[in-house]
């Protein structure tokens, strides 16, 4: 039953709304208009599905899937894993996660990118996986650099990995951003900070996992993504506060 | 157990990195193929269509930074019946002039509700993905449960693709201004 019934609906008091100023680039691209309700059919509960055949070997591999044969991407060398789970702690199992990311100095890899720091000509930037049927995810990567951005004022981005999360219906489909435990950039930057719930802001934050830090090799960051789930479990959350 | 939602960030102006590598300038990676190019695989049957338009802000500049998914039916109604991810795709926006243009096939009315295509929409400035819908201005609408909730003809008419010419629908998204379009909460 639960399996098969509609999503729960987005919790709103814990997603970013369409217009914060301080985040400059929203003024002019945020709806005005309140989000029409609907009633989710069957192209909601749907959604593209990818299998492993579209998933290359290194893809998951951030260090050497753009490196020169025998090279690597400069930088501190991660690990991130964990779960992409539903509300109801369920997982997500054989979801495509796609993520992309600046270089170890905070300088992207793509054509409109001018900031001043180095391209690494061994790193590209984006990786992909697909979950397994715990909804386990693993990927390697160098940690990306803060960089600075156009926002009106002295504004940089905390260091942070972009997401783009499949689920198992189109209504689940999320994009968003991992930032790094003890940043102090985070209650600095105006988009983590659209963001109206300092926890919704924890829970994008990766912890240091020392038990799956490999010893002089790399370090590991465990992330979790929890997507809309189904069979409201909705009710009892507000019970408890959130 | 319960867990809370993840919050959505922007997708930033570097989308692309991730998601269409080619249009970021990566033209090599993942073999050089990106996501969701080819909507439904070649052999699929249905009236072959092509829907163009442009992704447009508040002050009426284009946005030149945006990318779309799109999700539907096929010619039979049907979701998800032609491979794993057929009815799906995925465009960047182009850098001049914020057009996007996507071949596919004239998808069928399914149940209620009538013939449309899902869009999805992210761009640096959205910070939660913005659904709507293509609906065909030369189709039947119907009882079409969004359509019909919709009271202001204006409003309505933002989620219209207008034909132009044998096969091409054009469908333009304004996210904010005198003509914005109606964006749905899924």
């Amino acid at each position: 039953m639960s399996d098969k019934g509609p999503f729960n609906p987005q919790d709103m008091s814990l997603q970013p709304p369409a217009l914060t100023p301080d985040y400059r680039s929203s003024r002019l691209r945020a709806p005005r208009h309140k989000l029409l309700s609907l009633e989710q059919g069957a192209g909601e509960l749907t959604g593209p599905a990818f299998g492993q055949d579209v998933i290359g070997p290194n893809d998951n591999n951030l260090i050497i899937n753009y490196a020169a044969p025998g090279a690597a991407a400069i930088g501190e060398q991660i690990m991130v894993h964990g779960y992409l789970l539903d509300e109801n702690a369920r997982p997500v199992p054989e979801a495509l996660l796609e993520f992309w990311q600046a270089n170890a100095g905070g300088r992207y890899r793509h054509k409109k990118d001018s900031y001043l720091a180095p391209l690494d000509p061994n790193f590209g930037g984006c990786g992909r996986t697909i979950t397994d049927e715990m909804g386990y995810f693993s990927f390697r990567t160098v940690r990306p650099g803060p960089y600075p951005w156009p926002n009106g004022g002295n504004d940089w981005r905390p260091a942070h990995i972009h997401f783009s999360c499949f689920g198992q219906g189109w209504t689940q489909r999320l994009i968003t951003q991992m930032y790094f435990e003890g940043d102090p950039h985070i209650p600095l930057c105006p988009i983590v900070q659209t963001i109206p719930d300092p926890k919704a802001i924890e829970r994008l934050t990766a912890r240091l996992d020392m038990e799956h830090t490999v010893p002089m090799q790399f370090r590991a960051f465990r992330f979790d993504i929890v997507l809309r789930g189904r069979g409201s479990t909705l009710f009892e959350n507000k019970l408890e506060g959130n | 157990m319960s867990r809370s939602q993840s919050a959505s960030q922007t997708a930033g102006p570097y989308v692309h990195i991730g998601c269409t590598a080619s249009v970021a300038g990566l033209e090599n990676m993942y073999g050089g193929c990106d996501l969701g190019a080819d909507i439904f695989p070649p052999d699929v049957p249905g009236r072959k269509i092509v829907i163009s338009g442009q992704v447009f802000d508040g002050a009426g500049d284009p946005v030149l930074d945006a990318m779309l998914e799109f999700w539907q039916a096929d010619a039979t109604g049907r979701y998800g019946a032609n491979g794993p991810s057929g009815g799906w795709a995925r465009r960047a926006v182009d850098a001049e002039a914020g057009r996007y243009r996507l071949e596919t096939l004239l998808p069928a009315a399914s149940g209620e509700e009538a013939a449309h295509v899902k869009v999805w929409v992210v761009a640096r400035g959205i910070n939660l993905g913005l659904h709507t819908r293509i609906y065909f201005d030369d189709l039947p609408q119907g009882q079409d449960p969004i359509l019909v909730a919709i009271k202001d003809p204006g409003r309505r008419s933002t989620l219209i693709a207008q034909r132009s010419g044998d096969d091409g629908y054009i469908f333009d998204i304004h996210l904010q201004g005198d003509k914005e379009t109606v964006f749905i909460n899924v």
